[in-house]
């Protein structure tokens, strides 16, 4: 979080630090809009998203936020670092449509899961889970602030040899695409793994897709490989899984 | 180390670091009370009111703001005149097919236009021609006035004027841009104020005004230019003969081309041979466009009609320029070509010749070339003839601004259906990339065909000569020609 703070007025600077992220945008709103658009019947033209409500855990800046908001949706964002959330306020004061459209909280999801239980069309922690501690209870939110059906949509970094000597030595030590310290390969987490905890929480997983980062073009492309970025998208089952299902702790390695 | 850094941010960086410093002038604190648009294009004329069109009948944009701005009048054609206009231009299929797009297509085809199929291209100092024809019975062009193309356009865009909002009389004279890193507390949009002293903000600016553009020497963007010492004397003429009037002809004289483009058939008025007046549809009428230097432009354009007339025909029709070398080397060729490729090679063509000029039709303007070393800049594009301007010898100056708004169209109404921020260069340079490379092959030929064609000196003219034979005979070749130019 200590590293989010000190580069919190960088958010919206396209080529400065956080170019990765901005450039990821144009694998992760297809992504979200279209995974949507399935379930909306007809759209109106323009504004694709109208009428759903999305929630954006650990915002940031709000880099993902305000094009939900172009796309018409109602969006909530929430993050735990208040000076993010003062600088996507800021940036979102001066069009006066996202202004309508979004909101912001300074919170973490489990403040507000009671308030706002099955209220949401669609949940999005981008670029979120490999920075939670306990991720099970994580999912359980989710789960529990998604309404009947409603989509729940992750892009995080796998857990292996190669998402270490690229996403921590080379990306952070030495090419600097990614703060130092921003992340903990402890906290990384596989695709398999994730897809076991979305199961036994009642998120059924309908895609795990790969991305790969080109630090030369800077641009991301979507692959058939998950060891370094990936995405899912899971939809909350109509029935309640019983509790006793949940699997508590883990027999794989750290 | 620091390699490695700039060598993984050179991508991002290198985009970032060549635009150079916005002129900007003071900080603007942002009037609260300022309308914020989407897009503003600033520019009523033909390029800058099919981009507003565009956008405004475009699907991903009916949740956006748009506004027009044009310094003008609003013109509005009450019915169409009987006298045809001196200014028109020679629009591509793609052009046409962009122009169909928001439907303005089909009021252009209620008015008047005309189709053509064939296009032949010759030197004055030679025999040598070139046949530009399409075989599978397509239109190669089609021959709009230009007041007829503002009509339709105008029309159009008052049919969705819940979207896109036109200001007449209205002149964007002060622009600030937002500073390259964003600052606290300043609005991160385009001002402009107008010359009436009011402000509006906007997500994107788009530069439609113009070859002096303000837009564009506002946003210090360099322009390369140059004056051709050449003028386009421009009038409406009639034909002697009532041949089937399809064809476009070009003759490159040293002095600069003449060009004959066809017109829509007119009625006119005839007396029968019995001494009754009839309304006859007559297929004589083809607008002039002949580029030469600025003295005879001014003789050419105060002369009497009659002498008018007479100058006309010969320069189409004068051999006086042939020397014997030149055309025993053509002959040459010819028969070479013709031994090695008995195919069909297209018959020359007799020009038409002219018989009479529309009173008060003839009219002159400058001409020049210009290039706009960059087309875009954050949230700013130029479109048009403020980012390119061309020689009108191969038809093409407003055909390359609607195809400038065919690109940008494309990378914006994908932008916006990634909930994109308009303004943003990500898909700015994507249009700049693809016009860019686009633009300067078709700029750069013309500005060559202008110089090798204003000598009369004989090597160059053997060289020419050969080059037309040689590309006359070699079908794929035209082909490519002509796709390049109808896109």
């Amino acid at each position: 979080m200590k590293t989010f703070l000190a580069l919190a007025h960088r958010w919206w600077d396209e080529q400065g630090v956080y170019a990765p992220l901005h450039s990821m945008n144009d694998l992760r709103v297809p992504f979200i809009r279209d995974n949507l658009l399935k379930t909306i019947a007809n759209h109106q033209p323009g504004k694709p998203l109208s009428g759903m409500k999305i929630l954006d855990v650990g915002c940031g800046g709000g880099l993902l936020t305000e094009p939900l908001g172009r796309l018409g949706a109602s969006v909530i964002g929430i993050d735990p670092v208040a000076e993010n959330i003062k600088t996507a306020q800021r940036h979102k004061s001066f069009d006066p449509v996202l202004d309508q459209r979004v909101e912001y909280r300074v919170c973490s999801l489990e403040e507000i899961v009671e308030e706002t239980a099955e209220t949401f069309d669609a949940v999005i922690a981008s670029e979120v889970v490999e920075h939670v501690i306990d991720l099970e209870t994580f999912i359980q939110c989710c789960y529990q602030v998604l309404k009947p059906g409603g989509s729940l949509f992750i892009t995080t970094i796998n857990k292996t040899q190669l998402s270490y000597a690229l996403g921590i030595v080379f990306s952070e030590q030495i090419a600097g695409i990614v703060p130092k310290g921003t992340h903990t390969w402890e906290k990384f987490v596989s695709p398999e793994k994730l897809e076991s905890i979305l199961e036994s929480n009642g998120l059924s997983v309908q895609t795990v897709a790969g991305m790969i980062y080109n630090p030369f073009s800077g641009c991301w492309h979507w692959s058939g490989n998950t060891s370094l970025n990936y995405a899912a998208h899971a939809v909350k089952q109509e029935h309640t899984v019983p509790a006793e299902l949940v699997l508590k702790g883990d027999t794989e390695e750290l | 180390m620091a390699a490695l850094l700039a060598g993984s941010r050179v991508g991002a960086a290198r985009a970032a670091a060549r635009r150079g410093p916005l002129v900007s002038c003071r900080r603007w604190a942002g009037a609260a009370a300022d309308t914020v648009y989407d897009v503003v294009v600033s520019g009523g004329g033909l390029v800058g009111a099919a981009m507003a069109c565009a956008l405004g009948y475009d699907i991903h944009f009916h949740d956006k703001k748009i506004l027009l701005l044009e310094a003008g009048p609003k013109k509005v054609l009450e019915k169409l005149p009987e006298t045809y206009s001196n200014r028109v231009s020679s629009i591509s299929p793609g052009s046409a097919t962009l122009l169909s797009s928001f439907g303005a297509w089909d009021h252009i085809c209620n008015m008047r236009y005309r189709a053509f199929r064939r296009m032949q291209v010759w030197d004055a100092c030679s025999e040598a021609l070139i046949m530009f024809d399409k075989d599978n019975l397509d239109d190669m062009g089609y021959i709009v006035e230009n007041d007829v193309i503002m009509h339709a356009l105008t029309k159009q865009l008052e049919a969705v004027s819940d979207r896109v909002t036109v200001l007449y009389r209205s002149k964007a004279v002060g622009f600030t841009w937002p500073s390259p890193i964003s600052m606290a507390d300043s609005s991160p949009w385009v001002h402009v104020t107008l010359g009436d002293g009011s402000t509006l903000q906007t997500k994107l600016l788009i530069g439609a005004d113009g070859h002096n553009s303000g837009v564009r020497q506002a946003a210090g963007i360099q322009n390369v230019s140059w004056d051709y010492d050449q003028s386009a004397v421009v009038a409406t003429l009639h034909l002697s003969e009532v041949t089937e009037n399809n064809v476009a002809w070009q003759r490159f004289l040293p002095s600069g081309p003449i060009a004959l483009l066809p017109c829509p058939r007119t009625e006119v008025s005839a007396l029968s041979t019995d001494g009754v007046l009839l309304r006859q549809l007559s297929d004589t009428l083809s607008s002039l466009v002949w580029s030469t230097s600025h003295e005879h432009a001014a003789e050419l354009v105060s002369m009497d009609e009659e002498n008018f007339v007479d100058a006309i025909n010969s320069a189409f029709w004068s051999d006086a320029n042939h020397t014997d070398f030149v055309d025993s080397a053509s002959t040459m060729l010819h028969y070479a070509v013709a031994f090695l490729k008995p195919t069909k090679v297209s018959a020359r063509q007799l020009p038409p010749s002219v018989a009479k000029v529309d009173a008060k039709s003839r009219v002159l303007f400058p001409l020049g070339l210009g290039h706009a070393a960059e087309y875009v800049r954050p949230r700013l594009a130029l479109i048009g003839d403020a980012a390119h301007r061309v020689h009108p010898l191969a038809g093409q100056g407003v055909n390359m601004g609607f195809g400038d708004i065919s690109s940008l169209v494309h990378h914006l109404r994908t932008a916006a259906f990634d909930g994109k921020d308009l303004g943003s260069m990500s898909h700015l340079t994507g249009y700049e990339t693809d016009r860019q490379r686009h633009n300067t092959a078709l700029l750069a030929a013309t500005d060559l065909l202008k110089r090798l064609y204003s000598t009369s000196a004989t090597p160059l003219v053997l060289l020419r000569t050969w080059g037309l034979q040689a590309t006359n005979a070699v079908s794929p070749l035209k082909e490519q020609i002509m796709a390049f130019a109808s896109k």
